[in-house]
């Protein structure tokens, strides 16, 4: 019998609790001067959650690799913590020791976090093998494109929310669609991808050393690209944009090997950016939103700005500069300067707190769960399991570097949410989706070779997958 | 493809890398230019963990900061509430601050390059040694009696002004702001609570956040007719000499007919300069305006102050203070830019495009008393250390030159006439020469607006107070109260009781 590994994830998944725990104690400890004697319960809810799923997985996915659940564990945790951190700063100075464990962004975070992982649990349970999933592809892609498209042809005061159209809102209640678009997507692509594989990889033209594709065999990736571009402009948001189409250019490429790939979808990504950048100053209209952002990303600190267009960025930045090398310490910070903490700019609020030493360990931990979904894919045996592991993880990677290159001042900012951290239920769910998604697919991979066989068989009744992957699947690998 | 997914490894590392690169730049390099920045609101938090100083006058704290036991280890308060709010005005935790809190703020913080020794010091013994205090001009006694009559005005009306000052210094004796507003909710620590105070007062009818004795520009009325009579007297005209009057008068292109606000005033043909002064006769001054011309008007209200303090502040002589709305005469032409009589008739009786601060009124009344030399207002006569040692004392500057002696003194002639024999008799003080001007203007928008310009010279013959008063919205008799008030408030301002 391999090794699963299972007891391995079980230690560290409760040493990241620990760490969570620790990091709730000195919150409380700072901001109310004492430690309540309560302070352990979210956490310890929190621990209960990681440990069924974990169990979940010892069950259905006993070969799934041991550092990724861990890991996303201790970025929740520190975010649902984080959250009620905020909820203290929020809260009137005699009304702090009160606050309720449940209460505020913090206590829904937690139910957040409960709804997400029975998603998780949900998604290992019925999706005993990745390829079924290939069977639905055409579907997917089409709910993938509805998803994103929705909020830009609704109307803005029903998607729009500050300045950008990226939401569904009814009531009071509100979805970020995009956050689950992306899996269908990413599914969608790596489906037709597999398929065109062979037509895509054609060669017709060498040219500077590197081969260039057919000219009638671009359609595909032009017609992404206007979309991405159509969703800058209709839903005001560079970053999503960015995603979509980084993501479509990324499977492109790890299905062909063919560099020129990138290369075309680099010129022409910048190439877009480019022309809406002058569009914006000269033509204005829908190109104008971009624009403006571009030019509060070169200066922020220009003239009246910081009171106005650049006042999220340059609080952003000056709560990072604030919290220096090692942070004012978990409680320490002013959160309530930073606009939008819970949501945007939740790295921000917990620079200020854990400084320039705890922000990269965070980015080591997403860096970490990106390179074990990369890893999922290089091991596992067909190729839709190869592109759909690896464009989800690089699409968390390229969500990550948006985000966090937007609130420290890297690129122009954009709405996305920090995977994990910030507050909301579409973000939560949708990426546990997405590490339910790569713990299957790791499981696949890991499973020693005479399990594999039994694999499918091993959940009779379970659909086959098509006909057209066998191929794929029995591929060698270069 | 495991080759390509291994790029998009390399490639993840890469933004990565960059991420921390960038993160290295925020919170390393620039960290110390991030945390000290004047956008940083975390600095205004350490603020409070030093004491900051009192702002006092006649002896008693108008502003302290009393210690606490939250996060914020001091909390500004405000002893005495609305009469002193618009010359303290407030400090709040994360709204901006105005007033004297505002202008003198790194001294009232211990910020100040004054009180470097004090810091110095700190670092050798780790104490936070309490910033500096500040001493206004406000005479206790004034002010009240300025923002209790104000307030108690006979016609019951909410908006008004008022301003004392000193004529031969500049210094602020009263100033009030009606209706004022309790600044202590603005200060609350609870931010919350704060920024609701302060969304209620902005809402607020009749704007209680506005200085309106400083920033509120009004047209001035029949107190404009001292800026005339001025003009009048540097071209020859004498307060002996016969002017053009009766009860209407038609300016030669356009306009309505002026008329006297009663048939009783002014009717003959011609009236001296003095006795037009005394009883404000609207004709006879509309035709010395129309006789010396716009350019003329435009010159001696410029030299008063129209149209050249939109720099001014009134706080401290050295530095920065309370903003200043700029008075203007307007352009005094017809829509093409040529000259048009019937505007300059109007603009001479202070109607038309003229407009006046309450603090105008009181310079120009100010610069009569003393002489013809007008002296820069201000607020802070010293500064101390906290350990009250004498850090900074005002040493009182000439702003402007508006008028001869001769002229000021034939001015002070025919004001002294307005309130012995004229429509200023209400401002009479016993044991008192006092002198001054009222005015009615029109704002076709709202009931007419009373005005008191004046000034008291004491039994040696100093000029102890000048004093500018104005009821918003008032009807018949505004003019009447305001000079009553202005009255009551130089009797203050003098030493000689409130009431």
């Amino acid at each position: 019998m391999p090794r699963t590994h299972r007891n391995a994830e079980l230690a560290m998944l409760l040493f990241a609790m620990a760490l969570v725990a620790v990091y709730a104690a000195t919150v409380e400890a700072t901001v109310l001067e004492t430690l309540t004697p309560r302070f352990w319960v979210p956490t310890a809810l929190l621990t209960a959650l990681f440990v069924a799923l974990h169990m979940v997985v010892r069950f259905l996915a006993p070969y799934a690799d041991p550092v990724l659940l861990p890991a996303v564990a201790l970025l929740n945790g520190i975010g649902v913590a984080y959250l009620r951190r905020v909820d203290l700063a929020r809260a009137e100075p005699d009304e702090r020791i009160d606050l309720g464990l449940f209460s505020g962004v913090g206590g829904r975070q937690l139910a957040w976090t409960l709804l997400s992982l029975i998603l998780a649990g949900v998604l290992l349970a019925v999706i005993r093998d990745h390829r079924i999933v290939s069977r639905y592809a055409y579907t997917l892609g089409l709910i993938g494109i509805v998803l994103v498209m929705l909020p830009a042809v609704l109307p803005a005061s029903i998607s729009e929310v500050n300045g950008a159209k990226l939401w569904i809102r009814f009531g009071g209640f509100s979805i970020q669609p995009g956050e689950f678009a992306k899996l269908a997507l990413v599914s969608f692509f790596a489906y037709y991808l597999v398929r065109k594989r062979e037509v895509l990889s054609l060669a017709s033209k060498r040219f500077l050393g590197i081969d260039f594709p057919r000219g009638r065999d671009l359609g595909p990736i032009v017609a992404v690209w206007l979309f991405s571009l159509l969703v800058l402009v209709f839903e005001k948001d560079l970053g999503t944009a960015l995603l979509y189409f980084g993501l479509f250019i990324v499977t492109l490429y790890i299905a062909t090997e063919r560099s020129s790939w990138l290369i075309i979808g680099l010129l022409l990504f910048f190439g877009g950016v480019y022309l809406a950048y002058v569009l914006g100053a000269s033509v204005g209209g829908p190109f104008r939103n971009f624009y403006d952002r571009a030019q509060i990303w070169l200066n922020p600190f220009e003239g009246e700005r910081p009171f106005n267009e650049s006042y999220q960025l340059v609080q952003s930045l000056l709560g990072l500069g604030t919290g220096g090398l090692f942070g004012t310490g978990p409680g320490g910070g002013q959160p309530r300067f930073i606009p939008e903490v819970e949501d945007d700019f939740i790295f921000a609020g917990l620079g200020e707190e854990i400084g320039l030493f705890g922000l990269s360990a965070l980015l080591v931990i997403y860096f970490l769960v990106v390179s074990r979904g990369l890893r999922a894919a290089l091991a596992v045996r067909d190729s839709f399991g190869k592109l759909v592991a690896g464009g989800l993880a690089f699409t968390m990677g390229l969500q990550v570097f948006v985000i966090v290159g937007g609130v420290t001042g890297l690129i122009p900012l954009t709405g996305q949410t920090t995977p994990f951290l910030s507050a909301g239920g579409s973000s939560l769910m949708a990426n546990w989706l997405l590490i339910a998604m790569l713990l299957r697919i790791s499981d696949a991979a890991r499973r020693p070779a005479t399990g594999a066989a039994g694999g499918p068989a091993a959940a009779p009744g379970a659909k086959q997958p098509p006909a057209q992957l066998h191929g794929a699947a029995t591929e060698v690998i270069r | 493809m495991n080759a390509p997914l291994r790029r998009a490894g390399i490639v993840i590392m890469v933004l990565f890398g960059l991420l921390f690169a960038n993160l290295n730049w925020v919170q390393a390099y620039k960290a110390d230019e991030y945390r000290t920045s004047g956008f940083n609101s975390r600095v205004q938090v350490a603020e409070y963990d030093r004491q900051r100083g009192v702002i006092e006058a006649g002896g008693e704290a108008l502003a302290e900061s009393v210690a606490t036991n939250d996060q914020l280890k001091y909390r500004r308060t405000y002893p005495l509430k609305q009469p002193y709010a618009h010359v303290i005005g407030y400090k709040p935790v994360n709204l901006g601050a105005t007033g004297i809190e505002r202008s003198e703020n790194d001294f009232l913080s211990g910020e100040s390059d004054k009180l470097f020794a004090d810091r110095v010091k700190d670092m050798f013994t780790d104490d936070d040694t309490g910033g500096g205090n500040v001493l206004l001009t406000l005479n206790r006694r004034a002010q009240e009696v300025a923002y209790e009559q104000l307030t108690k005005n006979n016609g019951g009306v909410d908006r008004g002004a008022a301003i004392a000052i000193d004529p031969r210094t500049g210094a602020v004796q009263a100033l009030v702001s009606m209706p004022s507003f309790d600044p202590n909710p603005l200060a609350d620590h609870a931010t919350k609570k704060a920024q609701a105070a302060y969304d209620e007062l902005l809402k607020a009818e009749n704007g209680p956040l506005k200085n309106r004795a400083l920033s509120e520009v009004l047209p001035p009325g029949s107190t404009f007719k001292i800026v005339m009579a001025a003009a009048a007297l540097e071209n020859g005209i004498t307060k002996e000499t016969s002017i053009p009057a009766g009860s209407t008068y038609t300016a030669p292109t356009s306009g309505a007919p002026i008329r006297n606000a009663a048939p009783s005033i002014c009717p003959e043909s011609q009236v001296t300069l003095a006795e037009a002064v005394r009883e404000s006769c609207n004709t006879g001054f509309a035709r010395l305006g129309v006789e010396l011309g716009a350019d003329k008007l435009k010159a001696t209200a410029a030299k008063f102050g129209f149209g050249q303090d939109a720099e001014l502040t009134v706080g401290n002589l050295t530095g920065g203070g309370l903003p200043v709305a700029a008075s203007e005469t307007g352009a005094i032409q017809g829509p093409d830019g040529q000259d048009d009589p019937g505007a300059l008739a109007q603009s001479s009786i202070g109607q038309r495009e003229v407009r006046m601060t309450p603090l105008q009124g009181a310079m120009i009344a100010a610069a009569v008393a003393n002489d013809g030399k007008q002296m820069q207002p201000y607020l802070v006569q010293r500064l101390l250390g906290p350990d009250r040692r004498q850090i900074d004392s005002a040493s009182p500057k000439v702003l402007r030159e508006p008028i001869t002696p001769q002229v000021a003194s034939d001015l002070r002639d025919m004001m002294k006439l307005v309130v012995e024999n004229g429509t200023g008799r209400n401002a009479a003080i016993n044991g008192f020469q006092v002198g001054g001007k009222t005015g009615t203007a029109q704002t076709g928008v709202t009931k007419n607006i009373g005005w008191f310009i004046g000034f008291a010279i004491d039994d040696k013959g100093q000029p102890v107070s000048a004093v500018c008063v104005v009821l918003e919205d008032y009807g018949d008799g505004g003019s009447a109260e305001a000079a009553r008030i202005a009255g009551r408030i130089m009797r203050a301002a003098a030493g000689r009781g409130g009431d």
